[in-house]
């Protein structure tokens, strides 16, 4: 008799016993506690408790100045930094109607793709640590190395960057960064032919994701997942497509998109991904003009007029949105973080029901948490 | 239908394949700096904890004491003081003083200065015993560094 890898709820036991996981155990990724009920080696129930690392972030937006706030940005998502900039800055630029010179906004594009690769190699190398296998960690540092290198030499930090201004950028880039980025991609991509024969085409992983932690269209649509999740569902939802900012509608670049549903279709999505950033950056850098990279009238204390902003982007694990509400004056009545780590994890408890607790693990870390941003 | 011996054939060259690139990479040299006997080399934008700039005219401080950085810091870390001395058209700090305990290294203060009186200091080896190591007197730290 073979072992089912699925107990449907109606056949479950009534003697089930609770096993939390976490909020210290290394395959939730820092401080997410689930409270599982299990049926032997089967979830009956999978409730996450998320607050451990609650910072209020968005009551500390209303109580300072945006200026002021910006830094607290880049340490909501750490690997997803450049993109929680750059929504909230959208925001404010929206709000005052600020023209950002194209210079500084291609130097976004580039910075924040490199940013999401680097977010990628992260997921990777953790992903697969959360399966079993140590050594494609390494790998994957290595080359997110290279970017944190590129990025530390014209932001001055390694994760939280803050590069963004109201207006434009903190600094130019400089020609070693451009460079560097151009030796990068060309680096990059023998090493994804490297990753295939290491990891992905692996008999093992395989066996491990493939229709394992099937999540639908529907169920994603029910929680509001984005990202790699939903495009793993076979839904083209990319912020960059779908509500199109910044200058990404002057690049081609697909929309990877795999039906399946399973780990292995959210695991196919981000490596994808990694291929259309390299693409977009390749495309950036060939354009990318001359010119000032911080826009000319920019008020010292930004005031907004009274209203409601809303600024989205297609952050690492999904859509991320900046909702300001102002009322006229330098310190915003509300700012709301829509975060996409948040909604991603709503659905674990219901796509986790019935699995066994190995392939719930698996599930988990293909949803590619981060818990600050879960929290925030 | 997938026949099964296929599968294991086809499962086995991907361990195979797998292995090569573990095999080659074997032989690639040694890229692990042997920090502290050997360090990496920093990049210039750097951001230490901040730092007073030197007016290389006087070699004092080129602060004015405008408070701005005070203001403009979200952490609330830093704390300026200054007086108008007599014959001088600016005011000077008298006493300028960062808990760098809640620093988060953003940058604010360097950015708003009027006068580019600070500037992110090279620092890194920082490791202390107890909270007041890092109660930073950017002043003294100033003179000190002028012997
Ligand atoms: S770097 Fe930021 S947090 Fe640190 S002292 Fe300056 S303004 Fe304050
Ligand atoms: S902003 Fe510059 S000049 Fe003004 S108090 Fe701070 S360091 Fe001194």
């Amino acid at each position: 008799m073979s072992i089912p890898s699925f107990i449907p709820h109606e056949k479950m036991s009534d003697e089930t016993f609770v096993l939390n996981l976490g909020p210290q155990h290394p395959a939730t990724h820092g401080v997410l506690r689930v409270k599982l009920t299990m049926d032997g080696e089967y979830i009956a129930r999978a409730e996450p408790v998320p607050g451990y690392i609650h910072r209020m972030h968005e009551k500390m937006g209303e109580n300072r100045t945006y200026a002021q706030f910006l830094p607290n940005t880049s340490r909501i998502d750490y690997l997803s930094a450049m993109h929680y900039t750059h929504a909230f800055v959208g925001a404010v630029e929206r709000a005052a109607r600020i023209t950002v010179p194209p210079r500084a906004e291609y130097v976004r594009v580039i910075t924040s793709e490199l940013n999401r690769i680097s977010s990628h190699l992260v997921w990777f190398g953790a992903f697969l640590l959360d399966l079993g296998g140590f050594t494609p960690l390494l790998y994957a540092f290595d080359d997110r190395e290279k970017i944190l290198d590129l990025l530390e030499g014209i932001t001055g930090s390694r994760l939280t960057y803050c590069y963004y201004r109201f207006g434009g950028l903190y600094n130019d880039v400089d020609a070693d960064f451009l460079k560097g980025t151009r030796d990068f991609t060309a680096y990059m991509r023998p090493r994804l032919d490297m990753y295939r024969a290491l990891v992905t085409d692996n008999i093992i992983l395989r066996k491990r994701l493939e229709s394992i932690g099937p999540i639908s269209a529907e169920m994603c649509r029910k929680y509001g997942a984005t990202g790699p999740v939903i495009r793993g569902s076979g839904v083209a939802y990319d912020v960059r497509r779908i509500e199109p900012y910044s200058v990404y509608p002057e690049f081609q670049f697909d929309i990877p998109v795999y039906p399946e549903g399973d780990c292995m279709a959210r695991y196919l999505v981000r490596m994808e991904e990694i291929v259309q950033s390299l693409r977009i950056i390749d495309q950036a850098l060939d354009q990318l003009p001359e010119g000032p990279v911080m826009a000319e009238k920019v008020p010292r204390v930004i005031k907004l007029p009274p209203g409601d902003y809303c600024y989205a982007v297609e952050a690492a694990r999904g859509r991320f949105a900046v909702r300001i509400v102002s009322d006229n004056k330098d310190i915003p009545y509300r700012v709301k973080l829509r975060a996409p780590s948040f909604s991603n994890l709503s659905l674990y408890e219901e796509a986790s029901q019935g699995m066994m607790l190995p392939d719930a693990l698996a599930l988990m870390g293909s949803l590619d948490l981060v818990i600050p941003d879960i929290d925030r | 239908m997938k026949s099964p011996i296929g599968e294991v054939i086809r499962g086995f060259m991907s361990l195979v394949t797998g292995m090569g690139v573990t095999i080659r990479q074997f032989f690639k040299p040694n890229v692990t700096v042997q920090y502290p006997h050997a360090s990496l080399k920093m990049t210039g934008r750097y951001r230490g904890h901040i730092e007073l700039v030197r007016d290389p005219a006087t070699g004092l401080s080129l602060c004015i004491a405008c408070k701005s950085c005070e203001k403009a810091c979200p952490s609330d870390c830093i704390a300026v003081e200054g007086v108008k001395r007599d014959g001088e058209k600016r005011k000077s700090a008298t006493d300028f003083k960062v808990d760098f305990t809640k620093c988060s290294l953003c940058g604010s203060c360097v950015e708003v200065c009027p006068t580019d009186a600070l500037k992110f200091s090279r620092n890194y080896n920082l490791a202390g015993t107890s909270r007041e190591a890092y109660y930073l007197d950017l002043l003294k730290r100033l003179q000190t560094e002028n012997k």
